[in-house]
Parts: structure tokens; sequence; C-alpha cells
């Protein structure tokens, strides 16, 4: 059993190393799949496991790409005459300053989204239901125009980043990796997460929070914490994909709340909420989904990706893993049962 | 005598409804103390009071000597003091194991604490108090799959799990099966004399409370009526008029 799941996931790490070589016209396409795979994970995190949908988790990722971005040009220039200079390519960055950028701009979009977390937590996390739904919605919102009519950050124009100083092939494979390294981080952080005593708490708060509240766990402390942790992720990903990009304007790109901000909740919905795998399950068949319609369909793909999400809602509650739960329950032992198993095999 | 919990005339409206007036009682350390009253006479309005669920409109309640009135639930239940529900709550998607583990008493642990897993202890514990109520065979299914009076039997050894200084108990015996109360009244006796939790219990059936409780409190229409020991409580008029008035 044990070495069955270990080759399983040899399997799955060789998979993931090799693929942007075996298909290096597609390595951008996977890049983009990875960052459909994290997004979708970090939603779960309070969506699926803590019962606390957002429809704001993209203000993370725009706020992500915002740091990193002022964080790497403010290393060697004044980031106020660099964004009022746009497009005026006076600015030369060496490529220690690139890399040093990359490096500091990425950990500091973390850290500072899982500040924010907190700090906004303190006032949605009174909201409960529908109410922290649109409330978190109108965080990300609110926070596109007001950075869209901040000249010092580029106003409504966005920032634009120096390019992957060399070969761009490379640089695709590059960023590739930046992707990979971090989703498969988030699934072993989150695969240990949901087997502690923290796991099952944000679980219990999901599923009856005034009776959590009765039995004294610190409902407040879980909910930040676990949005702070999942802001984090979230905000690494916004800060790879702002040097991805190189260029991004605040409403189209950074706050994109109709897509990217709802494709997340779509992607969890499909898989499965509040399972470890639903959302990168959900998120590998919308993906697909996705660009085989862009590609095939044109002009009625987002017809098509609406009558996805309502299938998926209507017909299909619990995602492609809820209904694999179902069907076979004997796959999904809980850890009590599998202790007791353990105990009556040896 | 030490008191654990101190009422003193505490009021309690919903709109118009008084729901409490001026009720004044208090539940003995180590003891187990009843609260008996018609349906509707303010019984778990007194309960959510104690326990933090609502604000009172006037009055003092002290646990352990210090005020309680002004704290929200979670911090009273951090001070050791729980409650269990009249409508019972459990989380019906999780086993019963799952049900015990997650009632782990958090404010006996660190922050970082909660980030491990549990210890073998932990599973033992939850196993002792299944097998205790009597949940044992039952442990590998889910919480919602049980009948009634089983899932009230996993919340109290929730309760038990949680390690509490005082155990409010609502209607323990409301919904289970007759031939199955004698054992129940058994454990709660147990869970006081075994495991030192004071209890308070508030109880419709009365055989079931004068066979437990030493010291009974009696409500009706939101004042208290009646105090005193059992053969108080069951040869005083005025509470034997106000179960007859009530049916
Ligand atoms: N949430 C509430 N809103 C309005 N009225 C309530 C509420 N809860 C209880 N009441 C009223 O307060 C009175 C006391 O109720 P309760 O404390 O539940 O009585 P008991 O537990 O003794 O049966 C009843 O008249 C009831 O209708
Ligand atoms: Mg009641």
């Amino acid at each position: 059993m044990k070495s069955k799941k270990l080759s399983f996931y040899g399997i799955l790490v060789a998979i993931i190393i090799i693929a942007p070589f075996v298909f290096p016209s597609f390595s951008t396409q996977l890049a983009t799949l990875w960052l459909m795979i994290i997004v979708a994970m970090t939603w779960d995190m309070t969506g699926g496991q803590m019962g606390y949908n957002s429809l704001g988790n993209i203000f993370f990722y725009g706020t992500g790409m915002y740091v990193a971005a002022v964080i790497t040009i403010a290393i060697p220039f004044d980031v106020g005459e660099y964004n009022n200079a746009f497009g005026g390519g006076i600015y030369k960055f060496t490529d220690t300053q690139y890399f040093l950028g990359v490096f500091l701009g990425i950990l500091g979009a973390g850290l500072f989204c899982s500040i924010c977390a907190v700090l906004i937590g303190f006032v949605t996390f009174g909201l409960r239901g529908p109410y922290f739904a649109i409330g978190t919605l109108g965080v990300a919102i609110a926070a596109g125009e007001l950075v869209s009519n901040w000249e010092w950050i580029g106003g409504g124009q966005g920032i634009s980043l120096p390019v992957f100083p060399y070969d761009l092939d490379l640089g695709k494979t590059f960023f590739y990796f930046l992707y990979a390294v971090t989703g498969v981080s988030l699934f072993v952080f989150l695969k240990w997460l949901y087997s502690t005593r923290f796991g099952a708490a944000i679980n219990a708060i999901r599923d009856d929070e005034e009776k959590a509240e009765a039995m004294g766990i610190h409902t407040l402390r879980y909910k930040l914490t676990t949005w702070s942790m999942s802001a984090f992720f979230i905000g690494v990903v916004g800060g790879i994909s702002a040097f991805q990009l190189i260029h991004f304007e605040p409403l189209e790109t950074a706050y994109q709340t109709i897509n990217l901000g709802i494709f997340m909740v779509v992607c969890v919905l499909l898989g499965g909420k509040g399972t470890l795998w639903g959302p990168i399950i959900g998120a590998i068949v919308f993906h697909v989904f996705k660009e085989v319609t862009w590609n095939y369909l044109l002009g009625w793909q987002w017809v098509a990706l609406g009558a996805l999400i309502v299938i998926t809602v209507v017909y299909f509650k619990d995602g492609i893993m809820g209904g694999l739960m179902r069907s076979k329950p004997e796959w999904f032992n809980s850890d009590a049962e599998n202790r007791a198993q353990a105990g009556a095999d040896s | 005598m030490s008191s654990i919990i101190e009422v003193t005339r505490v009021s309690k409206s919903y709109g118009g409804v008084i729901a409490n007036k001026d009720v004044s009682m208090a539940v003995k350390q180590g003891g187990i103390t009843g609260l008996i009253g018609p349906n509707g006479s303010g019984k778990t309005t007194l309960f959510n009071s104690i326990v933090g669920y609502h604000p009172v409109d006037s009055g003092s309640i002290k646990f352990e000597g210090q005020e309680i009135s002004e704290k929200p639930v979670q911090e009273i239940a951090r001070l050791g003091l729980i409650r269990t529900f009249q409508q019972t709550r459990i989380y019906g998607a999780m086993n019963c194991v799952e049900n015990m583990l997650i009632s782990l008493p958090h404010r006996k642990m660190k922050f970082l604490e909660s980030f491990n897993r549990n210890g073998e202890g932990d599973y033992e514990k939850t196993d002792r108090l299944l097998e205790f109520v009597g949940l044992y065979e039952k442990r590998f299914l889910t919480a919602g799959s049980l009948s009634f009076g089983q899932q009230k039997l996993l919340e109290f050894a929730m309760a038990l799990m949680n390690e509490p200084a005082a155990l409010l108990l609502d209607e323990p015996t409301a919904g289970i099966n007759p031939t199955l109360i004698n054992g129940l009244i058994d454990r709660l006796k147990r869970a006081n004399s075994e495991f030192g939790i004071t209890l308070f219990v508030i109880e419709h059936n009365m055989r079931v409370i004068m066979n437990m409780a030493e010291k009974i409190y009696c409500l009706a229409h939101g004042e208290m009526l009646a105090e005193g020991t059992p053969e108080d409580i069951q040869n005083d008029q005025r509470v034997i008029d106000a179960y007859l008035g009530a049916h």
C-alpha cells in the first residue's frame, strides 16, 4: 500500500519535471495550468475546508503582482519616476537586479498578502454566508479601482517589468518551474495541514461554527490563519505572473474579478469542494475545457463555459471527487479507520 | 459549600416576551443541580444567558467568581464551562471518532499544538469515552446516521472529551428511548462522581431529575418559583400547580 503510494507520487513528480521538455511548445500553457491548480487549491482552503466562500481572493493575486513589481523596481530605481516614464525604455536592469527582484518580489508578495488577509479578515469574518462572499468581492473591486487611480504605480496603464534576461525559451521553462515548485509545495503543505488538528478545526467551523464556538475552539484565530496562509500562496503566484506577463494592467489583469476570480471557484466546484485532489482535478478539467472551447468554438466559448458552470452547480453539487467518494467510499477511509485497520492487521 | 456558577437577578426578554425575570440561583461546585419548569418557562433562555449566547438585559453571572455576563461564547467555553444543545449539535458529516477528536479541549492547547496530529492518548481517550456512552461499536458511522438518542449520547461524550469544569445539559433524556434512560442517568452521575464535573441539568422529566440532583430550581413564566431538595420540590404545591397548569 505504502510503496504503491510512493511510486504514484514518484511518477507524478517525474511527469511534472519532464513535461516542459517533452512539450516545449506547451510550456506556457502548462504554466497557466499550474496557476489554475494553485489558485483553486488556495480557494478551497477557505471555501471548501472552512466553509467561507470568498469571491475576492483575486485581491491577493492582483496585490501580489503589484507588490512583486514595486519591490523589483524599487531596488535600483525610483518607483514613481519609473512608472511615469512608461514605455520610455530608459531603465535597464542588470541580471542580478532582475533575479534579486524575482526572488524578493515573489517572497514579499506572499508575505504582504498574508498580512493583508489578517487585516481584512478582522472585518470580513464578521460576515457569514453570502455576505462574506459579497464583502470580499467588494474588497477586490474597490482595490482594483484604487490601484488604477494611483499614478505612483502606473495608474490605469499598469506596470511594465523587464523581460527575462536570457533566451526566451529558457524563460518559459523558468516560469513553468517557479509555478510547479510553488504548486508542489502547496500540495505537500495542504496534505500535511489537513491531517492535523488544525485541519479538523476548520472543518468543524465549516460544519457548525456555533458548535465549534460552544466547544471553545478559537474560531476567529483559525479563520484568520487559514485565509492568511491561503493569501500567501495566491500572492506568490500573483508575483510569478507579474514577471511572466511582463506587462499587466490593474483591472484586466491584476484584479480580474470576473475571469480568474470566478474561474478558481468554478474549478473547485467542478473537482469537489473540501477535498485535497478535487481542486487539482477540477482545474485540469476546467483548463482543458476552456482551451478547447476557446480554440474550436470561437464566439461561443463564453456560452460553453457558462453552460459548464450551470451543469456543474445543478447536477454535480459535490464535484468529481464528491461523486467518487460516494460511489467508492472504500478508497477514502478516515485516519481513524486506517489506524483501526492497521491495529487489526498487526 | 462554594458555588461555581452564581446568577444574580438576571432578566432577559425577546421583544415583548419576558423569558427570564430577576432570576437568581447558584450551582454548587462538584454537585448536580437541576432546573425544571414547564415548557416555555425560560430554562433554555437561562442556559443561553449563562454561556454567553446572548447578552442579558440586567443582572450578574459569575463563573468561579469571575463576572462572565459580558463575555462571548468562546471565551466562556474556554474557561471550562461547556453546554450541550436541546436540539443536539454534532458534526453530522463526520464519524463519531472525528467528532470526539474535534472536541479535544482547545483551551489547554497552545496555538502551535493545533498543528500537531492527534496522539495515541487522544485516540485512547476517544475510545474510552465512546465505550462509556455505549457508542464504541458505532464509532466509524457518520454521526448524522445515528438515531436522535445516540446523537445525544455522542454530544455528551464530546462534552466529556472537552474536560469541562462545569457542564450544562439541556434536556439530556428528551427523545431517548425510555428503556435507555436509567443507563443515561447512571452515566451522568458517574461523569459527576468519577470525572469530577459539576453538572447543571435542565430536565422536563421529574422522575429523572429527582433521581439525580441534590438541589433543584423550578422556573415558571420566567420567574424562579421554588428551590430546594428533591423532596421539597416534590411536595411544593406551587410546583405541582405550575406543572398541572401547563398541561
Ligand atoms: N429566540 C427567541 N426569540 C423569541 N422568543 C423566544 C426565543 N427563545 C425563546 N423564546 C421565548 O421565551 C420563552 C422561554 O423559552 P425557553 O427558554 O426556550 O423555555 P424552556 O426552555 O423552558 O422551554 C418562551 O415563551 C419562548 O417562546
Ligand atoms: Mg428549552
